[in-house]
Protein backbone atom coordinates (compact mmCIF):
# COMPACT_ATOMS: atom_id res chain seq x y z
CA UNK A 1 0.00 0.00 0.00
CA UNK A 2 2.94 2.50 0.56
CA UNK A 3 4.91 2.15 -2.48
CA UNK A 4 8.15 3.44 -2.45
CA UNK A 5 8.55 6.23 -4.85
CA UNK A 6 12.29 6.57 -6.27
CA UNK A 7 12.24 9.76 -8.04
CA UNK A 8 15.37 10.40 -9.76
CA UNK A 9 17.15 13.06 -7.87
CA UNK A 10 16.93 16.65 -9.15
CA UNK A 11 14.19 14.75 -12.39
CA UNK A 12 13.06 17.69 -14.35
CA UNK A 13 11.26 16.22 -17.26
CA UNK A 14 8.54 13.77 -15.82
CA UNK A 15 6.12 12.10 -18.05
CA UNK A 16 3.72 14.38 -19.41
CA UNK A 17 0.65 14.72 -17.31
CA UNK A 18 -2.87 13.88 -18.97
CA UNK A 19 -5.90 15.17 -17.45
CA UNK A 20 -7.32 12.53 -15.06
CA UNK A 21 -10.72 12.27 -13.60
CA UNK A 22 -10.89 13.11 -9.94
CA UNK A 23 -9.87 9.97 -7.89
CA UNK A 24 -12.66 8.61 -5.03
CA UNK A 25 -10.46 9.63 -2.54
CA UNK A 26 -13.80 9.37 -0.33
CA UNK A 27 -13.63 7.01 2.78
CA UNK A 28 -17.28 6.99 2.50
CA UNK A 29 -19.75 5.08 -0.01
CA UNK A 30 -22.31 8.43 -0.61
CA UNK A 31 -25.64 7.60 -1.32
CA UNK A 32 -26.50 10.45 -3.88
CA UNK A 33 -30.01 9.45 -3.85
CA UNK A 34 -31.85 12.66 -4.17
CA UNK A 35 -34.74 13.66 -1.51
CA UNK A 36 -37.54 12.88 -3.51
CA UNK A 37 -36.71 9.62 -4.90
CA UNK A 38 -35.77 8.44 -1.48
CA UNK A 39 -38.10 9.66 0.34
CA UNK A 40 -41.03 9.18 -2.74
CA UNK A 41 -40.01 5.68 -2.50
CA UNK A 42 -41.82 4.54 0.46
CA UNK A 43 -45.41 3.70 -0.15
CA UNK A 44 -47.23 6.24 1.18
CA UNK A 45 -46.53 9.81 0.24
CA UNK A 46 -47.61 11.81 3.56
CA UNK A 47 -45.52 12.59 6.38
CA UNK A 48 -43.69 9.31 7.84
CA UNK A 49 -41.45 8.80 10.77
CA UNK A 50 -38.83 7.51 8.67
CA UNK A 51 -38.55 10.43 6.47
CA UNK A 52 -35.94 12.18 9.06
CA UNK A 53 -34.11 8.62 7.84
CA UNK A 54 -33.03 10.55 5.14
CA UNK A 55 -31.78 13.99 6.60
CA UNK A 56 -30.72 11.67 9.71
CA UNK A 57 -28.16 10.15 7.20
CA UNK A 58 -27.44 12.74 5.16
CA UNK A 59 -25.94 14.64 8.02
CA UNK A 60 -23.72 11.75 9.55
CA UNK A 61 -22.32 11.20 6.12
CA UNK A 62 -21.34 15.03 5.86
CA UNK A 63 -19.81 14.74 9.57
CA UNK A 64 -17.65 11.77 8.60
CA UNK A 65 -16.75 13.32 5.44
CA UNK A 66 -17.96 16.39 3.60
CA UNK A 67 -17.10 17.42 0.09
CA UNK A 68 -16.17 21.50 1.04
CA UNK A 69 -13.83 21.27 4.31
CA UNK A 70 -11.60 19.00 2.80
CA UNK A 71 -11.02 21.23 -0.07
CA UNK A 72 -9.14 23.44 2.58
CA UNK A 73 -6.44 21.54 3.63
CA UNK A 74 -3.85 19.22 1.43
CA UNK A 75 -4.85 16.47 -0.99
CA UNK A 76 -4.03 13.05 0.84
CA UNK A 77 -1.91 10.77 -1.36
CA UNK A 78 -2.34 7.11 -2.55
CA UNK A 79 1.36 6.40 -2.25
CA UNK A 80 4.42 8.11 -0.36
CA UNK A 81 6.22 10.94 -2.14
CA UNK A 82 9.08 10.80 1.03
CA UNK A 83 7.92 13.97 2.94
CA UNK A 84 6.33 13.74 6.18
CA UNK A 85 3.99 16.60 5.29
CA UNK A 86 1.98 14.69 3.29
CA UNK A 87 1.75 11.80 5.30
CA UNK A 88 -1.29 12.31 7.75
CA UNK A 89 -0.81 8.68 9.31
CA UNK A 90 2.53 8.18 9.93
CA UNK A 91 4.08 5.30 11.36
CA UNK A 92 7.09 3.31 10.99
CA UNK A 93 7.26 0.64 7.89
CA UNK A 94 10.80 -0.39 7.68
CA UNK A 95 14.68 0.79 8.36
CA UNK A 96 15.16 1.06 4.42
CA UNK A 97 12.61 3.27 3.87
CA UNK A 98 13.48 5.82 6.99
CA UNK A 99 16.94 5.67 5.45
CA UNK A 100 15.59 6.71 2.25
CA UNK A 101 13.61 9.19 3.83
CA UNK A 102 16.63 10.65 6.10
CA UNK A 103 18.94 11.18 2.48
CA UNK A 104 16.02 12.74 0.81
CA UNK A 105 15.40 15.09 4.12
CA UNK A 106 19.47 16.12 3.74
CA UNK A 107 19.07 16.35 -0.16
CA UNK A 108 16.32 18.61 0.19
CA UNK A 109 17.40 20.95 3.03
CA UNK A 110 21.35 21.28 2.86
CA UNK A 111 21.14 20.96 -1.46
CA UNK A 112 18.37 22.11 -2.48
CA UNK A 113 16.93 24.90 -0.24
CA UNK A 114 20.12 27.20 -0.10
CA UNK A 115 20.45 26.49 -4.01
CA UNK A 116 17.10 27.77 -4.70
CA UNK A 117 17.08 30.26 -1.54
CA UNK A 118 19.96 31.82 -4.18
CA UNK A 119 17.59 32.01 -6.96
CA UNK A 120 14.90 33.22 -5.77
CA UNK A 121 16.83 36.29 -4.17
CA UNK A 122 18.71 36.88 -7.39
CA UNK A 123 15.37 36.56 -9.41
CA UNK A 124 13.31 38.90 -6.82
CA UNK A 125 16.32 41.41 -6.58
CA UNK A 126 16.50 41.46 -10.33
CA UNK A 127 12.95 41.79 -10.92
CA UNK A 128 12.92 45.02 -8.65
CA UNK A 129 16.18 46.89 -9.85
CA UNK A 130 15.17 46.04 -13.50
CA UNK A 131 11.18 46.98 -13.39
CA UNK A 132 12.97 50.09 -11.54
CA UNK A 133 15.25 50.92 -14.39
CA UNK A 134 12.90 50.21 -16.98
CA UNK A 135 9.95 52.47 -15.15
CA UNK A 136 12.41 55.24 -15.45
CA UNK A 137 11.63 55.44 -18.94
CA UNK A 138 9.06 57.59 -20.45
CA UNK A 139 5.99 55.55 -22.08
CA UNK A 140 6.73 53.49 -25.39
CA UNK A 141 6.55 50.63 -27.05
CA UNK A 142 10.50 49.89 -26.16
CA UNK A 143 9.78 50.49 -23.08
CA UNK A 144 7.01 48.05 -23.14
CA UNK A 145 9.16 45.61 -24.80
CA UNK A 146 12.00 46.18 -22.41
CA UNK A 147 9.14 45.58 -19.10
CA UNK A 148 7.56 42.06 -20.83
CA UNK A 149 11.83 41.21 -21.27
CA UNK A 150 12.40 42.18 -17.36
CA UNK A 151 9.06 40.55 -16.23
CA UNK A 152 9.68 36.90 -17.86
CA UNK A 153 13.21 36.96 -17.19
CA UNK A 154 12.70 37.42 -13.66
CA UNK A 155 9.77 34.76 -13.61
CA UNK A 156 11.80 32.54 -15.20
CA UNK A 157 14.54 32.64 -12.84
CA UNK A 158 11.85 32.35 -9.95
CA UNK A 159 10.00 29.16 -11.16
CA UNK A 160 13.79 27.55 -11.72
CA UNK A 161 14.47 28.90 -8.01
CA UNK A 162 11.24 26.60 -7.17
CA UNK A 163 12.48 23.60 -9.44
CA UNK A 164 9.13 24.02 -11.32
CA UNK A 165 8.61 21.96 -14.39
CA UNK A 166 5.56 23.35 -16.25
CA UNK A 167 3.97 22.13 -19.22
CA UNK A 168 1.94 24.25 -21.14
CA UNK A 169 -0.81 23.28 -23.48
CA UNK A 170 -2.73 24.51 -26.11
CA UNK A 171 -0.48 28.07 -26.31
CA UNK A 172 -2.59 29.22 -29.48
CA UNK A 173 -4.90 29.86 -26.82
CA UNK A 174 -2.72 32.13 -24.90
CA UNK A 175 -4.93 35.43 -23.37
CA UNK A 176 -4.51 38.25 -25.91
CA UNK A 177 -4.24 42.05 -24.64
CA UNK A 178 -7.12 43.26 -23.69
CA UNK A 179 -8.77 40.52 -22.17
CA UNK A 180 -9.57 38.87 -18.80
CA UNK A 181 -7.44 36.06 -18.00
CA UNK A 182 -9.31 33.84 -15.36
CA UNK A 183 -7.52 30.49 -13.55
CA UNK A 184 -8.12 28.40 -10.71
CA UNK A 185 -6.30 29.16 -7.58
CA UNK A 186 -4.21 26.85 -5.32
CA UNK A 187 -1.29 29.24 -4.12
CA UNK A 188 0.36 32.45 -4.66
CA UNK A 189 2.94 30.61 -7.01
CA UNK A 190 -0.09 30.49 -9.61
CA UNK A 191 0.43 33.91 -11.12
CA UNK A 192 4.28 33.15 -11.36
CA UNK A 193 3.30 30.17 -13.26
CA UNK A 194 1.48 32.09 -15.68
CA UNK A 195 3.79 34.88 -16.05
CA UNK A 196 6.62 32.35 -16.80
CA UNK A 197 4.78 32.02 -20.26
CA UNK A 198 3.42 35.87 -21.07
CA UNK A 199 2.95 39.05 -19.08
CA UNK A 200 0.07 40.54 -17.47
CA UNK A 201 -1.16 43.08 -15.73
CA UNK A 202 -1.83 41.53 -12.11
CA UNK A 203 -4.71 42.23 -10.05
CA UNK A 204 -4.42 42.86 -6.05
CA UNK A 205 -4.54 44.12 -2.55
CA UNK A 206 -1.41 46.59 -2.02
CA UNK A 207 0.88 44.88 0.69
CA UNK A 208 3.56 46.22 3.13
CA UNK A 209 6.73 44.86 3.57
CA UNK A 210 8.89 42.64 0.15
CA UNK A 211 5.76 42.38 -1.78
CA UNK A 212 4.93 45.79 -1.30
CA UNK A 213 8.46 47.22 -2.58
CA UNK A 214 8.30 44.30 -5.80
CA UNK A 215 4.35 46.06 -6.67
CA UNK A 216 5.51 49.71 -6.28
CA UNK A 217 8.75 48.71 -8.84
CA UNK A 218 6.48 46.96 -10.93
CA UNK A 219 3.71 48.78 -11.32
CA UNK A 220 6.15 51.49 -12.87
CA UNK A 221 6.96 49.25 -15.87
CA UNK A 222 3.99 47.94 -16.56
CA UNK A 223 0.33 48.88 -15.65
CA UNK A 224 -0.60 46.86 -12.75
CA UNK A 225 -4.01 47.27 -11.11
CA UNK A 226 -3.18 47.71 -7.68
CA UNK A 227 -5.96 48.39 -5.27
CA UNK A 228 -5.65 49.68 -1.87
CA UNK A 229 -7.36 48.17 0.71
CA UNK A 230 -10.39 50.40 1.19
CA UNK A 231 -11.06 50.09 -2.41
CA UNK A 232 -11.43 46.91 -2.60
CA UNK A 233 -14.28 46.84 -0.74
CA UNK A 234 -16.21 49.35 -3.02
CA UNK A 235 -17.02 47.17 -5.80
CA UNK A 236 -18.27 49.65 -7.95
CA UNK A 237 -14.81 51.28 -8.30
CA UNK A 238 -12.94 47.94 -8.51
CA UNK A 239 -14.93 46.93 -11.29
CA UNK A 240 -15.00 50.44 -13.36
CA UNK A 241 -11.22 50.56 -12.72
CA UNK A 242 -11.07 47.09 -14.40
CA UNK A 243 -13.68 48.11 -17.33
CA UNK A 244 -10.81 51.04 -18.13
CA UNK A 245 -8.28 48.97 -18.03
CA UNK A 246 -9.70 46.22 -20.76
CA UNK A 247 -11.09 48.97 -22.69
CA UNK A 248 -7.78 49.90 -23.76
CA UNK A 249 -6.90 47.15 -25.84
CA UNK A 250 -2.99 48.06 -25.42
CA UNK A 251 -3.21 46.98 -22.18
CA UNK A 252 -2.10 43.55 -21.57
CA UNK A 253 -4.32 40.84 -20.13
CA UNK A 254 -5.72 41.23 -16.76
CA UNK A 255 -5.18 38.08 -14.34
CA UNK A 256 -7.61 37.42 -11.80
CA UNK A 257 -8.63 34.20 -9.59
CA UNK A 258 -12.07 34.65 -9.32
CA UNK A 259 -12.51 32.20 -6.20
CA UNK A 260 -11.02 34.44 -3.97
CA UNK A 261 -8.93 32.56 -2.00
CA UNK A 262 -7.13 29.16 -2.16
CA UNK A 263 -8.42 25.93 -3.06
CA UNK A 264 -6.64 22.47 -2.74
CA UNK A 265 -6.36 21.55 -6.66
CA UNK A 266 -8.64 19.20 -5.99
CA UNK A 267 -11.47 20.93 -7.10
CA UNK A 268 -13.03 24.04 -8.42
CA UNK A 269 -14.79 26.36 -6.22
CA UNK A 270 -17.88 28.92 -7.05
CA UNK A 271 -16.40 31.85 -9.15
CA UNK A 272 -17.28 35.05 -7.60
CA UNK A 273 -19.11 37.50 -10.52
CA UNK A 274 -17.64 40.46 -10.45
CA UNK A 275 -14.59 39.65 -12.70
CA UNK A 276 -17.50 38.41 -15.07
CA UNK A 277 -19.73 41.80 -15.19
CA UNK A 278 -16.41 43.46 -16.77
CA UNK A 279 -16.96 42.50 -20.33
CA UNK A 280 -14.83 41.98 -22.81
CA UNK A 281 -12.75 38.44 -23.47
CA UNK A 282 -12.43 35.73 -20.59
CA UNK A 283 -9.43 33.51 -21.85
CA UNK A 284 -9.95 30.60 -18.99
CA UNK A 285 -6.43 28.90 -18.10
CA UNK A 286 -6.62 25.64 -15.84
CA UNK A 287 -3.84 24.56 -13.70
CA UNK A 288 -3.54 21.54 -12.07
CA UNK A 289 -0.44 20.53 -9.91
CA UNK A 290 0.87 17.07 -9.50
CA UNK A 291 0.58 16.42 -5.95
CA UNK A 292 3.39 13.66 -6.24
CA UNK A 293 6.59 16.25 -6.16
CA UNK A 294 5.16 18.60 -3.66
CA UNK A 295 2.11 19.92 -2.30
CA UNK A 296 1.23 23.51 -3.98
CA UNK A 297 -1.66 24.21 -1.97
CA UNK A 298 -1.61 27.17 0.56
CA UNK A 299 -3.30 26.79 3.91
CA UNK A 300 -3.60 30.36 4.99
CA UNK A 301 -5.29 29.15 7.96
CA UNK A 302 -2.14 26.80 8.98
CA UNK A 303 0.89 28.07 7.68
CA UNK A 304 1.92 31.90 6.83
CA UNK A 305 3.44 32.98 3.78
CA UNK A 306 6.91 32.26 4.69
CA UNK A 307 6.53 28.82 6.16
CA UNK A 308 4.19 28.09 2.99
CA UNK A 309 7.15 29.50 1.03
CA UNK A 310 9.77 27.51 3.09
CA UNK A 311 7.75 24.00 2.53
CA UNK A 312 7.84 25.07 -1.49
CA UNK A 313 11.59 25.40 -1.09
CA UNK A 314 12.17 21.74 0.30
CA UNK A 315 9.95 20.04 -1.61
CA UNK A 316 11.11 17.89 -4.70
CA UNK A 317 9.88 19.45 -7.51
CA UNK A 318 6.76 22.08 -8.51
CA UNK A 319 5.14 20.18 -11.61
CA UNK A 320 2.08 20.92 -12.75
CA UNK A 321 0.19 21.40 -16.43
CA UNK A 322 -1.21 24.67 -17.52
CA UNK A 323 -4.09 24.46 -20.09
CA UNK A 324 -5.22 27.35 -21.89
CA UNK A 325 -8.58 27.15 -22.88
CA UNK A 326 -10.29 28.51 -26.19
CA UNK A 327 -11.58 32.08 -25.08
CA UNK A 328 -15.19 32.89 -24.30
CA UNK A 329 -17.76 35.62 -24.13
CA UNK A 330 -20.81 36.51 -22.59
CA UNK A 331 -23.56 35.05 -24.29
CA UNK A 332 -26.69 37.35 -24.69
CA UNK A 333 -29.42 35.23 -22.75
CA UNK A 334 -26.91 34.54 -20.02
CA UNK A 335 -26.64 36.65 -16.76
CA UNK A 336 -22.98 37.24 -14.73
CA UNK A 337 -23.72 33.87 -12.64
CA UNK A 338 -24.13 31.80 -15.42
CA UNK A 339 -21.20 32.95 -17.32
CA UNK A 340 -18.83 32.14 -14.65
CA UNK A 341 -20.31 29.17 -14.54
CA UNK A 342 -19.90 28.05 -17.68
CA UNK A 343 -16.24 29.31 -17.39
CA UNK A 344 -16.24 27.08 -14.33
CA UNK A 345 -17.40 23.83 -15.89
CA UNK A 346 -14.72 24.32 -18.83
CA UNK A 347 -11.71 24.89 -16.52
CA UNK A 348 -12.86 22.08 -14.26
CA UNK A 349 -13.26 19.33 -17.30
CA UNK A 350 -10.04 20.28 -18.82
CA UNK A 351 -8.02 19.89 -15.31
CA UNK A 352 -9.84 17.02 -14.12
CA UNK A 353 -10.96 18.82 -10.65
CA UNK A 354 -14.53 18.32 -9.37
CA UNK A 355 -16.76 21.27 -9.54
CA UNK A 356 -18.58 22.71 -6.44
CA UNK A 357 -21.38 24.89 -6.15
CA UNK A 358 -20.03 25.69 -2.79
CA UNK A 359 -18.16 28.87 -2.36
CA UNK A 360 -14.71 29.78 -1.42
CA UNK A 361 -15.03 31.90 1.50
CA UNK A 362 -16.60 29.26 3.64
CA UNK A 363 -13.06 28.67 4.13
CA UNK A 364 -13.84 30.89 7.10
CA UNK A 365 -17.64 32.25 7.11
CA UNK A 366 -20.38 29.76 7.87
CA UNK A 367 -22.83 29.29 5.43
CA UNK A 368 -25.56 30.94 4.21
CA UNK A 369 -29.34 30.50 5.54
CA UNK A 370 -30.75 30.46 2.38
CA UNK A 371 -29.08 26.70 1.48
CA UNK A 372 -31.36 25.59 4.61
CA UNK A 373 -34.57 27.00 3.72
CA UNK A 374 -33.83 25.67 -0.04
CA UNK A 375 -33.93 22.34 1.81
CA UNK A 376 -36.62 22.74 3.91
CA UNK A 377 -38.68 24.23 0.62
CA UNK A 378 -38.04 20.68 -0.91
CA UNK A 379 -39.39 18.73 1.53
CA UNK A 380 -42.46 20.93 1.98
CA UNK A 381 -42.99 21.08 -1.69
CA UNK A 382 -43.13 16.64 -1.78
CA UNK A 383 -45.13 16.81 1.78
CA UNK A 384 -47.99 18.87 0.73
CA UNK A 385 -47.76 18.15 -3.13
CA UNK A 386 -48.38 14.31 -2.49
CA UNK A 387 -50.38 14.12 0.43
CA UNK A 388 -53.84 15.62 1.56
CA UNK A 389 -53.13 18.19 3.77
CA UNK A 390 -55.69 19.91 5.86
CA UNK B 1 -15.62 -4.24 14.84
CA UNK B 2 -14.15 -1.22 13.08
CA UNK B 3 -11.15 -2.12 11.55
CA UNK B 4 -7.96 -0.50 12.32
CA UNK B 5 -7.49 1.85 8.97
CA UNK B 6 -11.28 3.04 9.91
CA UNK B 7 -10.35 4.11 13.09
CA UNK B 8 -7.27 6.28 12.28
CA UNK B 9 -9.39 7.83 9.52
CA UNK B 10 -12.11 8.88 11.73
CA UNK B 11 -9.47 10.12 14.02
CA UNK B 12 -7.91 12.03 11.73
CA UNK B 13 -11.15 13.52 10.39
CA UNK B 14 -11.97 14.41 14.06
CA UNK B 15 -8.64 16.10 14.50
CA UNK B 16 -9.70 18.38 11.97
CA UNK B 17 -12.58 19.70 13.11
CA UNK B 18 -11.36 19.82 16.06
CA UNK B 19 -10.11 23.30 15.16
CA UNK B 20 -9.27 24.50 19.39
CA UNK B 21 -6.82 21.90 19.10
CA UNK B 22 -7.65 20.33 22.89
CA UNK B 23 -8.66 16.76 21.85
CA UNK B 24 -12.81 17.64 22.14
CA UNK B 25 -15.12 18.88 19.77
CA UNK B 26 -17.86 21.77 20.51
CA UNK B 27 -21.26 22.31 18.55
CA UNK B 28 -19.73 24.92 16.77
CA UNK B 29 -17.20 22.61 15.36
CA UNK B 30 -19.83 20.74 13.88
CA UNK B 31 -21.84 23.91 12.64
CA UNK B 32 -18.70 24.35 10.41
CA UNK B 33 -19.30 21.68 8.24
CA UNK B 34 -21.32 23.46 5.67
CA UNK B 35 -23.42 20.19 4.18
CA UNK B 36 -24.07 19.95 8.07
CA UNK B 37 -24.94 23.10 8.67
CA UNK B 38 -27.83 23.73 5.93
CA UNK B 39 -29.16 20.08 7.45
CA UNK B 40 -32.80 20.73 8.68
CA UNK B 41 -31.99 18.06 10.99
CA UNK B 42 -28.88 19.69 11.85
CA UNK B 43 -28.77 21.17 15.19
CA UNK B 44 -31.12 17.23 16.17
CA UNK B 45 -27.79 15.69 14.70
CA UNK B 46 -25.41 17.29 16.93
CA UNK B 47 -27.04 16.94 20.16
CA UNK B 48 -27.33 13.19 19.46
CA UNK B 49 -23.09 13.65 20.11
CA UNK B 50 -23.80 15.29 23.62
CA UNK B 51 -26.29 13.10 25.42
CA UNK B 52 -25.58 14.30 28.94
CA UNK B 53 -25.83 18.20 28.38
CA UNK B 54 -22.54 18.51 28.62
CA UNK B 55 -20.61 20.89 25.84
CA UNK B 56 -17.79 19.04 24.78
CA UNK B 57 -17.70 15.29 22.99
CA UNK B 58 -14.07 13.21 23.14
CA UNK B 59 -13.09 11.05 20.80
CA UNK B 60 -14.77 7.94 22.17
CA UNK B 61 -17.92 9.79 22.09
CA UNK B 62 -17.77 11.18 18.90
CA UNK B 63 -16.95 6.91 18.34
CA UNK B 64 -19.86 6.11 20.10
CA UNK B 65 -22.87 8.21 18.05
CA UNK B 66 -21.08 7.44 14.50
CA UNK B 67 -21.02 3.37 15.95
CA UNK B 68 -24.94 3.17 15.62
CA UNK B 69 -24.34 4.05 11.70
CA UNK B 70 -22.18 0.95 11.36
CA UNK B 71 -23.69 -1.22 8.65
CA UNK B 72 -25.44 -4.58 10.74
CA UNK B 73 -23.46 -6.93 8.11
CA UNK B 74 -20.56 -6.21 10.49
CA UNK B 75 -21.72 -7.74 13.13
CA UNK B 76 -21.89 -11.20 11.56
CA UNK B 77 -17.83 -10.93 12.05
CA UNK B 78 -18.08 -10.92 15.49
CA UNK B 79 -21.22 -12.68 17.01
CA UNK B 80 -21.15 -12.54 20.58
CA UNK B 81 -24.38 -13.98 21.73
CA UNK B 82 -24.04 -13.21 25.38
CA UNK B 83 -22.55 -9.71 25.33
CA UNK B 84 -24.69 -6.76 24.85
CA UNK B 85 -26.58 -5.66 21.85
CA UNK B 86 -24.27 -3.45 19.46
CA UNK B 87 -25.28 0.01 19.20
CA UNK B 88 -25.66 -0.58 15.10
CA UNK B 89 -28.29 -3.99 15.62
CA UNK B 90 -31.53 -2.83 13.92
CA UNK B 91 -33.49 -1.80 17.16
CA UNK B 92 -30.42 0.57 18.48
CA UNK B 93 -30.75 2.20 15.08
CA UNK B 94 -34.90 2.60 15.89
CA UNK B 95 -33.61 4.01 19.09
CA UNK B 96 -31.67 6.40 17.62
CA UNK B 97 -33.81 7.49 15.44
CA UNK B 98 -36.36 7.63 18.33
CA UNK B 99 -34.36 9.52 20.45
CA UNK B 100 -34.19 12.55 17.69
CA UNK B 101 -37.80 12.95 18.26
CA UNK B 102 -37.63 12.11 22.05
CA UNK B 103 -36.86 15.24 23.24
CA UNK B 104 -37.37 14.81 26.88
CA UNK B 105 -36.51 11.66 27.00
CA UNK B 106 -39.88 10.04 28.33
CA UNK B 107 -39.66 7.61 25.93
CA UNK B 108 -42.73 8.75 23.96
CA UNK B 109 -42.91 11.24 21.24
CA UNK B 110 -46.11 13.44 21.69
CA UNK B 111 -47.67 15.56 19.70
CA UNK B 112 -45.54 18.81 20.48
CA UNK B 113 -42.67 16.87 20.00
CA UNK B 114 -43.54 15.62 16.72
CA UNK B 115 -44.49 18.78 15.76
CA UNK B 116 -41.16 20.16 16.64
CA UNK B 117 -39.47 17.63 13.97
CA UNK B 118 -42.08 18.26 11.57
CA UNK B 119 -41.17 22.18 11.99
CA UNK B 120 -37.42 21.82 11.79
CA UNK B 121 -38.04 19.99 8.16
CA UNK B 122 -40.32 22.29 6.20
CA UNK B 123 -39.16 25.61 7.71
CA UNK B 124 -41.66 28.53 7.10
CA UNK B 125 -43.56 26.78 3.99
CA UNK B 126 -46.41 25.28 5.95
CA UNK B 127 -49.08 27.03 8.08
CA UNK B 128 -49.28 25.79 11.80
CA UNK B 129 -52.78 24.49 10.95
CA UNK B 130 -51.89 22.21 8.03
CA UNK B 131 -48.47 20.73 10.12
CA UNK B 132 -50.85 20.10 12.73
CA UNK B 133 -52.74 17.90 10.97
CA UNK B 134 -50.25 16.21 9.62
CA UNK B 135 -49.46 15.76 13.26
CA UNK B 136 -52.71 14.59 14.34
CA UNK B 137 -52.85 11.80 11.31
CA UNK B 138 -49.71 10.31 11.73
CA UNK B 139 -50.23 10.06 15.77
CA UNK B 140 -53.63 8.41 14.51
CA UNK B 141 -52.32 5.85 12.71
CA UNK B 142 -49.40 4.89 14.78
CA UNK B 143 -51.11 5.01 18.19
CA UNK B 144 -52.37 1.85 18.99
CA UNK B 145 -53.12 1.93 22.91
CA UNK B 146 -54.79 5.24 22.66
CA UNK B 147 -52.69 7.95 24.20
CA UNK B 148 -52.69 9.98 21.61
CA UNK B 149 -48.12 9.72 21.95
CA UNK B 150 -45.98 7.59 20.56
CA UNK B 151 -44.29 4.59 22.22
CA UNK B 152 -40.93 2.76 21.17
CA UNK B 153 -42.68 0.07 20.97
CA UNK B 154 -45.79 1.46 18.49
CA UNK B 155 -42.37 3.43 16.65
CA UNK B 156 -41.23 -0.03 15.76
CA UNK B 157 -44.46 -0.92 14.71
CA UNK B 158 -44.94 1.61 11.87
CA UNK B 159 -41.32 1.34 11.15
CA UNK B 160 -41.51 -2.58 10.35
CA UNK B 161 -41.40 -2.76 6.63
CA UNK B 162 -38.74 -0.22 6.41
CA UNK B 163 -35.59 -1.14 5.58
CA UNK B 164 -33.77 0.93 8.88
CA UNK B 165 -29.92 -1.15 8.19
CA UNK B 166 -29.81 0.05 4.81
CA UNK B 167 -31.48 3.64 5.66
CA UNK B 168 -29.16 4.35 8.39
CA UNK B 169 -25.79 3.22 7.57
CA UNK B 170 -22.73 4.52 6.47
CA UNK B 171 -20.28 1.90 4.27
CA UNK B 172 -16.66 2.77 4.12
CA UNK B 173 -14.70 2.40 1.27
CA UNK B 174 -11.84 0.23 2.87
Amino acid sequence: QWATIRLQKGAKKPQPQMPRTPTANGIIERDETPMEKEIALLHRADFEFSHIFYFCRKGFEAIVEDEVTQRFSSEELLSWNLLTRTNVNFHYISLRLTIVWVIGVIVRYCFLLPLRFTLAAIGITSMIVGTTVVGQLPNSSVKNYLSEVVHLTCSRIIVRALSGTIRYHNKENRPQKGGICVANHTSPIDAIILTNDGCYAMVGQVHGGLMGIIQRATVKACPHVWFERSEIKDRHLVTKRLREHVADKSKLPILIFPEGTCINNTSVMMFKKGSFEIGGTIYPVAIKYDPQFGDAFWNSSKYNIVSYLLRIMTSWAIVCNVWYLPPMVRKDNEDAVQFANRVRSAIARQGGLTELPWDGGLKRAKVKDTFKEEQQKNYSKMLVRNGSVG
Amino acid sequence: SVSHSQITRLYSRFTSLDKGENGTLSREDFQRIPELAINPLGDRIINAFFPDGEDQVNFRGFMRTLAHFRPIEDNEKSKDQNGPEPLNSRSNKLHFAFRLYDLDKDDKISRDELLQVLRMMVGVNISDEQLGSIADRTIQEADQDGDSAISFAEFVKVLEKVDVEQKMSIRFLH
